[in-house]
């Protein structure tokens, strides 16, 4: 027998063939059909705000991680994803800068501050939305641009603003009219335009059903767990049965689908326990509806699935499930 | 009516049980010498004792090692021959040298030496040196005579990791033994229940094993497979539904587990009054040219397997000897064959992934069948924080290797579990 060198290695000798890589891509796979919605509705604007947050999203992880001399790995999917969601988080029509400084925050500060991949503790592409939302409100507020053969607010008659702001500032502003604005969003013609995505709102918001295409993919492909788009979605849904608006409304309007699937599922920054997942949902659910019913802002998807990111390591602590045997 | 007999957590790689599925078991020819360890016992028995020296003749089946301390079993020549040596030898499952017998075989012999006479079966047992062939290998005996009594007694068919078939083949080859070895056992035990349990997907071991239960004594379990099923903890939990107290054995809830080729082999001690020096075990993987099921003596040199099943294919990288998530890596092919080897695998690649940081997708705690935090457990590890790493279960963690085979991030999380065991202490 010919001279043989046999590896000794710990057990178990065999491993499953799903990587960090391959679950990353699939979030970005299951991000496309949206990403070709956008350029649909809002034109090539979109696509250069995509282009621009990706490659500086790429391009700062680079550079975050030799300032802090990490090993470099843009080609993971990690920065890809948070370029591409923050994007799908701005209105169409920012100056080309946002995506750039949106980027630099989010990957630079928010993760790579705190360690890199696996180790920060709040989404991101959220993270950056609310520091842009706060540092330039006018840009981020009053950028929407109707979408292809649409409004902004998915009625022919109103124009002057996406149906989250209508509501608020109807309710804040002219609550006389209330009831009126209620009935009319409410109507088919509006729901259907919100499903579909003839309306307007941030990027990759817009069309629930699009969202609704890869979030189901990530389902079937147990890229995400169910448990968290279920209870968030669920909990949203339960609210909603309490207030003159359609429940349809609540789901298909502003980032809720695009929350709930895509940025409330981000592992890094959620429970690992599967109790724990589903307390996050039900929270971003109260959250959100509590913002959008009583709250400033219009929409509280971003605010509520961060505001329950900093409660992630409290909740995991309680949903420590029995060991076995004891 | 319609619930499914199961544990929480575990995993569902692809079997490839069809290799060798078929194959039925053929019986090694002798090979020249053996190599025969005096400890093939879990790590914390006691070793057996010489009770021969270089230059005697023995008898195949003659003691050579003489059980001593508490957990102990004693060790049989597989063979008639002479003793050459007895020096230190590599012991894959303590990880070190520890004392053997290396035997030349001289004479060709059909019969053995059987046991001494007049012994009660569960004396037969002891003296048989029969121990767990599951993998775990305690002494059979010591399970037989719990402190409290059993009401049930489980018969593992289960051979939950991939690749092995030896049991499966035990159960189809040989269902009326296992079935008479599964009611000695019972006897033993005074149990009320004996019970076999066999994966839903061992389709011939579930026809022949329910085709020889005669009468209502034994009952036939049939489970969704899933691993880690053959788990004693699991497998206590699918089927009766009580869990084993963390830290206790099965006794304490009233079980007793034994696996399928543990009961052939009290059957064959009571009725034929054979000593324990042979079993079945599985030889497959893509680095061997014919994969299968073999009767092996123990004490037989691993390359001897290999050359019977037509030799390894070039460039082989990894031997390993159970099954691939929770056997042992062995470094040379001198290595012999010990009581608890259920499978001799043989791989053209040890390539191992690059470990990545966590990206705390918690597919390890959707798995891990103990209910354990795997991730924030090697956290813990990671910064030393043993005490906290123990409360959190440390300790309960049965290294089925289910978190490690899931991560993405291809950590080595069973690895650093077992050297935090044997840092911590238990």
């Amino acid at each position: 027998m010919p001279e043989i060198r046999l590896t000794v290695s710990f057990s178990p000798h065999l491993r499953h063939k799903v990587s960090v890589e391959y679950l990353m891509y699939s979030v970005v796979i299951a991000l496309i059909p949206a990403l070709i919605g956008s350029v649909y509705f809002f034109g090539i604007r979109a696509l250069i705000i995509i282009i621009l947050s990706v490659i500086s999203s790429l391009f700062f992880e680079a550079v975050g991680q030799k300032l802090f001399g990490r090993r470099v790995s843009i080609t993971d999917g990690s920065a890809l994803i948070t370029g591409l969601l923050l994007a799908f988080n701005l209105p169409p029509g920012v100056p080309y800068f946002i995506p750039v400084i949106g980027s630099a925050f989010a990957v630079i500060i928010a993760k790579q501050f705190f360690g890199g991949l696996g180790y920060n503790f709040i989404n991101p592409a959220l993270a950056a939305r609310a520091f842009l939302v706060v540092s330039w409100p006018h840009l981020m507020t009053k950028s929407f641009l109707p979408p292809r053969f649409g409004t902004l607010s998915g009625i022919q008659a109103l124009t002057q603003a996406t149906p989250l702001t209508i509501l608020k500032d109807t309710r804040v502003l002219e609550p006389e009219k209330y009831p009126k604005i209620v009935s009319l969003l409410s109507s088919s013609g509006v729901i259907k335009n919100l499903f579909f995505g003839q309306v307007g709102g941030c990027l990759g918001e817009t069309s629930a059903f699009l969202l609704l295409v890869g979030g189901i993919f990530l389902l079937l492909t147990r890229v995400i767990d169910w448990r968290i788009p279920l209870s968030y979605l669920g909990t949203v849904l339960l609210i909603s049965l309490f207030t003159p608006l359609s429940p349809l409304f609540h789901l298909f309007s502003g980032g809720l689908m695009l929350g709930a699937f895509f940025m409330a599922t981000d592992y890094v920054t959620i429970p690992i326990t599967s109790k724990g997942r589903v307390i996050f949902g039900i929270g971003c659910g109260i959250l959100t509806m509590l913002i959008r019913l009583f709250g400033g802002y219009p929409e509280g998807v971003c605010y509520s699935i961060l505001f329950m990111n900093i409660l992630t390591p409290l909740i995991e602590r309680w949903t420590h499930p029995r060991i076995y045997g004891h | 009516m319609f619930e499914r007999k199961t544990f929480p957590g575990g995993i569902k790689p692809k079997s490839y049980k069809e290799l060798t599925k078929n194959c039925p078991i053929e019986i090694l020819p002798d090979p020249e010498y053996f190599i025969v360890h005096f400890h093939q016992l879990i790590p914390t028995g006691n070793p057996s004792v010489p009770l021969v020296k270089p230059g005697d003749r023995v008898k195949k089946g003659q003691k050579i090692g003489a059980g001593e301390g508490r957990i102990q079993a004693p060790v049989h020549s597989p063979i008639s021959g002479v003793i050459k040596e007895i020096k230190e030898f590599l012991n894959p499952v303590l990880g070190k040298k520890s004392l053997a017998s290396l035997i030349e075989k001289t004479e060709e012999d059909e019969g053995f030496l059987p046991l001494p006479e007049n012994l009660s079966p569960l004396e037969k047992i002891k003296e048989a040196g029969i121990v767990g062939m599951g993998g775990a290998g305690f002494p059979t005996h010591i399970k037989l005579t719990p402190p409290k009594p059993v009401d049930t007694v489980i018969i593992n068919g289960c051979e939950c990791e991939p690749f092995l078939t030896g049991d499966f083949r035990v159960m189809v080859e040989y269902p009326e033994e296992v079935l008479t070895g599964a009611r000695l056992i019972g006897e033993i035990l005074k149990a009320e229940r004996v019970i076999i349990a066999i994966e839903e997907d061992r389709k011939e071991a579930i026809e022949q094993i329910g085709k020889a239960i005669k009468d209502k004594t034994i009952e036939l379990a049939v489970l969704p497979a899933k691993y880690p099923l053959g788990g004693e903890k699991q497998l206590i939990k699918a089927v009766l539904k009580r869990e084993v107290p963390s830290g206790k054995i099965p006794y304490e809830v009233g079980v007793c587990v034994q696996n399928v080729q543990t009961t052939y082999a009290v059957y064959e001690a009571i009725y034929k009054n054979k000593p324990f020096y042979e079993r079945v075990l599985t030889v497959s993987g893509d680095g061997v040219k014919r994969p299968k099921n073999l009767r092996v003596k123990i004490g037989t040199p691993v390359k001897e397997i290999i050359n019977f099943c037509g030799g390894y294919s070039e460039g082989i990288k990894k031997v390993i000897f159970g099954g691939p998530l929770m056997g042992i890596a062995i470094p040379s092919l001198d290595i012999p064959i010990l009581k608890t080897t259920t499978g001799v695998l043989i791989f053209k690649e040890a390539k191992e992934e690059e470990a990545r940081a966590c990206i705390r997708c918690g597919r390890c705690v959707a798995v891990c069948p103990m209910r354990l935090l795997p991730s924030l457990l090697y956290q813990r590890i990671k910064k030393n924080e043993f005490v906290k790493a123990k409360e959190e279960g440390l300790f309960d963690c049965i290294e089925c290797g289910s978190c490690a085979y899931t991560c993405p991030a291809k950590i080595r999380l069973v690895e650093s579990f077992k050297m935090a065991k044997a840092y911590a202490g238990n």
